[in-house]
């Protein structure tokens, strides 16, 4: 219990991860399970931000001349949730872009019956 | 020295010149260009690979590249050693003789505006693929890793047909769950070592075991890795995202997906076992041991599902759910006669999937459109190259001697004597799993070469040049795999030892 409260961040963003990863997984709206994805997106940067924050220490940009790196935090996991945004950004693009076509052929966001009509159109 | 250096340039240089083709392509408007400057980069490409194999092969060495002006910990890095530069030719050489043997299946399918992006995209994941093979940074795997997923989602979007459609939605969220997952635990790995480099990783894993510290988060992220990784490479249960898939898209996309995608997921994993959790590691973890259970469930399951299938090119993606089992079980014998089967399998399996996908297409274009196998009765009467080509192909896969596919077998067999315990399960799995894919590929090639009843068989027109080379230089490469494999697997030994060092 003690360490769930010093990982107070982690823990939640594991929990937001999953939420995240089983709404991708097992929603049926298109829309929705593309929002699942970014709910798991963000939970992994709140996980690297919360990982990456040391306390009492200032954001790593050199201002007031003090080159002394135990006055800043660490900028590596900044670096990697920027890139990462990038990342889920495009994906997210592409999703929508497919869902909007899927919506025009089928006039449906619903993935079961979407996949109803397709066997049926399949089978002729 | 300058000759040194400007051969370890040569990783580099490949991933930035696929990627640059692909900035230069989205100027052309023309699909017929871009196809000659797509394939102008894979063979240019493609010496390079041959280049850096001899000189890696002749020194015996592995050596890092550092990426911009930061030294080690801090710094991006390439890694390249005899396995990198044999998977770098290899890649190279099944683009190049799928692209263009598939490229009039390209310019038919898809629509002229949008060929020159087609041939973008095909640019991008080659990039991704040789950078997935190279890259010795965690993080730069992740994010090629997807750039792999959008640019094989768009190849298989490419035909614009609804099925298509949903093929792809479905692989894209597959593929999803499996980069989220391997994401969280490239980021849980991180926050524990404290290093993203493989090297260093490496390092801050052995002190965790020895301290037995963080021990609980490592399994867990070992987990999350894996099944990332797994996911990404439809093993067994996790195959779901494969006939669909295929089955929409143009052959020349299905090949591509099915003999490279896959393997580049693999190729990472085999890069993490030795260069970041090392092979002890992985053996205390158990992860090897799941690895394998699923290797084997995969090599019967996918059979199983194969014989039930009425369409060719689903019973192909199926088939390959049984190779990547194959592969799946080699690795997880843990030993490294074990890893070299698997290796050789992951070049079997390359050459031949891409030839079966090549032949099935142009039947089912011959035939008119229809998929079934009922209806390629006597195709292969119509197209002889091709018939030869799938014959080939299914020979191989079955393992028949003189062929690739046999040669992995025997290696698989040879490996099973070296790890204990697994002997029984393994020589008993690969017997049913042979017999099985005999039970399939055999009716289809004996279908193909039947003819109809009543209708007369004349032997189409034309068969495009470029195709014709391209399934003669895949035959003739299932020959030179299949009899002068000493080479090869000796490059594959080799390299292994380097990697575990």
């Amino acid at each position: 219990m003690n360490h769930l409260g010093t990982n107070f961040y982690e823990a939640v963003s594991v929990i937001l991860f999953g939420i995240g990863f089983m709404n991708l997984l097992l929603q049926n709206n298109l829309i929705k399970k593309f929002i699942g994805l970014n709910i798991m997106d963000t939970a992994v940067y709140l996980f690297l931000a919360a990982k990456g924050y040391i306390w009492g220490r200032v954001a790593p940009i050199l201002t007031d001349g003090i080159v002394d790196a135990s006055y800043y935090v660490n900028p590596i996991p900044a670096g990697l949730v920027l890139t990462g945004i990038v990342v889920s950004v495009s994906v997210t693009a592409f999703s929508l872009a497919l869902v909007q076509r899927l919506y025009m052929h089928y006039g449906t966001l619903n993935m079961d019956e979407i996949m109803k009509i397709s066997r049926e159109e399949e089978g002729e | 020295m300058e000759h040194i250096n400007w051969i370890h340039n040569i990783p580099f240089f490949s991933i930035f010149l696929a990627m640059l083709c692909g900035i230069i392509t989205a100027l052309v408007k023309n699909g017929r260009l871009a196809f000659k400057i797509h394939s102008i980069m894979v063979f240019i490409i493609f010496v390079m690979s041959v280049i850096l194999l001899i000189s890696v092969v002749k020194n015996n060495e592995i050596f890092t590249f550092m990426m911009g002006h930061f030294p080690a910990p801090w710094g991006n890095e390439l890694r390249a050693g005899p396995l990198e530069a044999l998977m770098a030719v290899t890649f190279s050489i099944v683009m190049l003789l799928t692209v263009s043997g598939g490229s009039e299946f390209i310019f038919k399918d898809v629509v002229p505006e949008k060929q020159p992006l087609y041939f973008i995209m095909l640019n991008a994941l080659f990039g991704a693929m040789l950078a997935l093979v190279y890259t010795n940074d965690i993080f730069t795997a992740y994010v090629f890793i997807e750039i792999n997923t959008i640019a094989s989602c768009a190849l298989i979007m490419a035909k614009g047909t609804p099925q298509s459609m949903v093929g792809t939605t479905h692989y894209l969220v597959i593929s999803l769950l499996g980069s989220g997952l391997f994401l969280l635990g490239v980021c849980i790995l991180y926050s524990i070592t404290g290093h993203l480099l493989f090297p260093q990783m490496k390092e801050a894993i052995l002190e965790i075991i020895k301290t037995e510290q963080y021990r609980l988060p490592l399994l867990v992220v070992t987990g999350f890795m894996f099944i990332g990784i797994a996911i990404k490479s439809a093993l067994f249960p996790f195959h779901s995202m494969l006939p669909g898939a295929y089955h929409s898209a143009i052959p020349t996309s299905s090949g591509i997906l099915s003999g490279l995608v896959l393997k580049s997921y693999i190729i990472l994993g085999i890069k993490l076992i030795y260069c970041v959790f090392s092979a002890e590691v992985m053996h205390t973890l158990k992860i090897t041991e799941v690895l394998f259970v699923f290797g084997l469930a995969g090599m019967v399951m996918g059979s199983v599902y194969a014989m039930r299938e009425r369409k060719m090119k689903r019973m192909l993606a199926y088939s390959s759910v049984a190779q990547i089992g194959y592969i799946y079980m080699g690795i997880g014998m843990g030993s490294r006669v074990g890893m070299t089967a698997a290796c050789f399998h992951i070049l079997a399996h390359a050459i031949t999937k891409t030839l079966l996908f090549l032949c099935c297409g142009s039947f089912v274009e011959d035939s008119g459109g229809k998929e079934k196998i009922y209806h390629m009765r006597g195709a292969a009467l119509r197209n002889p190259l091709a018939g030869i080509g799938y014959t080939v192909g299914a020979l191989s896969m079955i393992g028949i001697p003189l062929l690739a596919g046999f040669i992995s077998k025997i290696y698989f067999a040879t490996a099973s004597v070296y790890s204990s315990g697994k002997m029984a399960a393994v020589l008993i799995i690969l017997g049913v799993s042979m017999v099985l894919n005999a039970l399939y590929f055999l009716p289809s090639v004996i279908a193909i070469w039947t003819p109809e009843k009543g209708v007369e068989m004349k032997p189409v027109s034309s068969v495009s040049p470029l195709f014709a080379v391209s399934i003669v230089g895949f035959i003739l490469l299932n020959f030179v795999l299949g009899v002068c494999y000493r080479p090869i697997t000796r490059i594959i030994q080799m390299s292994i030892e380097l990697l575990a060092q």
